[in-house]
């Protein structure tokens, strides 16, 4: 499903190469549930950023469902993202003047989808994620773990097969990320792929199959 | 994406960011707004003058004696005055076929009183069909009566003004006013028409031409105002005018024949340059209010870094981050100069209350100019920031480093 070929990342920070990634190579299966843990820049990020194509990497290859993805063109980048990634951040990235509903159904309105198809759809994320009373109100008007559910909501409304959650636990309190981490893992009983990025060791050994990063490296 | 939602996110970042929407709505407000008012004052000025031609009549050839023009190096041994023009010309020149008809006109000051009220006064002698060639029109009476033009007759008509000065509110139809050392009946008065090509005809005295000569003791003609049928037959009459008056004079060709047509297409192009260059100093205007729209919209994009870098995430190609741009200052650019036209239309509309005589009035191509300019220069100015939030690095924009 997801298949890491001596993948490299570096940056200039001063005069200095810093390596992001360093050879990294890696197999991920169909519906897998693993966590990506490690010190604070240890790559960890730069991996999720590379697996969301959000990130080019400067050497190796990046298979997603069988194809080159490290080849494709912006456009076709674009494309892969909107129809097979999911993503969930730590600071949720809501567009604070839209409604729950509204940025919910983003991705579908940036991919063209009709209206009807979007609302009935929006209208079974928030049915499933327990938010359909909250779909007008503005994510200033939402709780922590409201918002992140609004988030999660909005990343699996394109039906992704693989989630990518960055720290989605960092900015909430126990119980709602608790909540929150329930949800991401339902998600993958129903087959999604999840990698979660987190520095809560509690929460890390929840996953089936924990990575821990080190200086670019990987160490499974 | 469709068409719809994409002005949907445009409207809804508008709204999002009132104060900046307002300030731009308001640049974009000012510059098609001048552009209108400055090229309404433009055209204003030129219908203006045309109105003021046109009070003359339509197809009007003016007539005047000597010439216009430097001839000879020797002076000629037996002197070359210019003759005047005489009623007898006036005759000779409404025998051709070409001319619909045609008015002299006698021209001197002279005091004109009724009882013990006195004033000095234009004394203009013509004859009835100046009523039609000027496209005069009476407030009471009639006009001189139409008869030959070598006769004289006591009767005048009297201006506007000039009736209110020597008559307050009384009809002064049918008294007797005496004129330098003549009487004549007054039988009409004009209408209050105002000044037209600086001749307030409120304040003269109209005779016949005959009498006006008898006054002023010559048998000289000021002018002929000659009016053809037609714009084909201007050519015609005039070279008709010519040739009579060339055949009278003994072969001189003494005489100048000005068309208004000439005179007033000139002033034409005059003020038509007047009101491009006016047009263009607005456009600047439009110019800053498009180099503000790209201000505010850098700052825009910097606020919302973290925005674009989601769209990223969530699958819009760099095309679709410049199109949600660009929409967006399309849009402000199309509703600020909506408001601009609103503004400036009013603004016309507010003038022309405080200045009813002179037409405000945009000319069209303006008005079309005004929004082109303003939306290409929203679209202009749009697309730097726009490629800018296109080019951001997407894990540095959702970093919001």
């Amino acid at each position: 499903m997801i298949k890491l070929e001596h993948i490299a990342r570096t940056f200039k920070v001063g005069d200095e190469l810093v390596h992001g990634l360093d050879d990294v190579c890696l197999d991920i299966k169909d519906g897998e549930y693993i966590s990506i843990m490690g010190p604070s820049g240890s790559g960890k990020s730069t991996l999720l950023n590379v697996l969301g194509l959000l990130d080019k990497p400067d050497q190796g290859h990046y298979f997603l469902d069988g194809s080159n993805v490290t080849e494709l063109s912006e456009q076709n980048q674009a494309n892969v993202r909107r129809e097979k990634i999911g993503f969930v951040f730590q600071t949720f990235h809501l567009v604070p003047r839209l409604t729950a509903a509204e940025n919910i159904a983003l991705p579908l309105t940036l991919a063209g989808v009709p209206h009807e198809e979007r609302d009935q759809r929006v209208q079974d994320v928030l049915k499933s994620l327990s938010l359909t009373n909250r779909g007008h109100h503005r994510p200033d008007q939402l709780s922590g773990g409201q918002r992140q559910r609004v988030a999660i909501a909005r990343a699996v409304i394109t039906n992704p097969v693989v989630m990518l959650a960055d720290e989605p636990t960092g900015n909430l309190d126990h119980a709602s990320g608790i909540e929150v981490i329930n949800i991401l893992e339902d998600l993958n009983k129903n087959g999604i792929t999840l990698l979660l990025v987190t520095h809560d060791i509690e929460l890390g050994e929840r996953a089936h199959r924990i990575i821990h990063m080190m200086d670019g490296k990987v160490y499974s | 994406m469709h068409i719809d939602d994409t002005l949907q996110f445009a409207f809804h970042a508008m709204r999002g960011y009132r104060t900046r929407t307002y300030l731009m709505l308001l640049a974009m407000a000012i510059g098609v707004a001048s552009v209108v008012l400055l090229t309404s004052l433009g055209e204003g000025a030129r219908i203006y003058v045309s109105q003021q031609f046109s009070s003359l009549g339509t197809h009007i050839l003016i007539v005047l004696p000597g010439r216009a023009e430097t001839t000879g190096g020797m002076p000629p041994i037996m002197g070359e005055t210019p003759r005047d023009l005489t009623l007898d010309d006036v005759a000779a020149i409404q025998r051709s076929r070409h001319v619909k008809q045609l008015a002299p006109i006698v021209l001197g000051a002279a005091p004109v009183s009724y009882q013990q009220l006195e004033r000095e006064v234009m004394v203009m002698g013509s004859t009835a069909s100046l009523y039609s060639v000027r496209q005069m029109s009476l407030s009471s009476g009639q006009f001189l009566p139409e008869q030959e033009i070598t006769r004289a007759s006591s009767v005048c008509v009297l201006g506007y003004t000039l009736k209110k000065e020597l008559f307050g509110s009384t009809s002064p139809l049918g008294k007797w006013v005496r004129v330098s050392e003549y009487r004549c009946r007054v039988i009409g008065v004009t209408a209050d028409e105002g000044v037209s090509l600086g001749m307030d005809l409120g304040e003269v005295l109209i005779m016949p031409a005959a009498s006006a000569q008898s006054l002023f003791n010559v048998n000289s003609v000021f002018r002929i105002l000659v009016e053809a049928d037609s714009q084909e037959e201007m050519a015609l009459a005039k070279q008709d005018v010519i040739d009579i008056i060339r055949e009278r004079h003994d072969g001189e060709d003494d005489i100048t024949v000005l068309s208004q047509d000439a005179l007033l297409s000139t002033f034409d192009r005059i003020l038509t340059a007047l009101t491009y260059s006016l047009g263009g100093i607005a456009a600047i205007s439009l110019l800053v209010a498009g180099i503000m729209i790209m201000n505010v919209m850098l700052v825009a994009v910097a606020q919302r870094t973290a925005e674009i870098g989601l769209l990223k995430a969530l699958g819009s190609p760099r095309r679709q981050i410049i199109m949600l741009f660009l929409t967006e200052s399309a849009c402000l650019s199309i509703i600020g100069a909506m408001l601009g036209l609103l503004f400036g239309l009013s603004g016309n509309w507010v003038l022309q209350q405080y200045f009813p005589d002179f037409p405000f009035q945009a000319p069209d191509w303006a008005l079309w100019a005004a929004v082109c300019i303003a939306l290409s220069t929203g679209l202009l100015f749009g697309m730097l920031p726009a490629r800018h939030a296109a080019n951001l690095d997407a894990v540095t924009a959702l970093s919001g480093r």
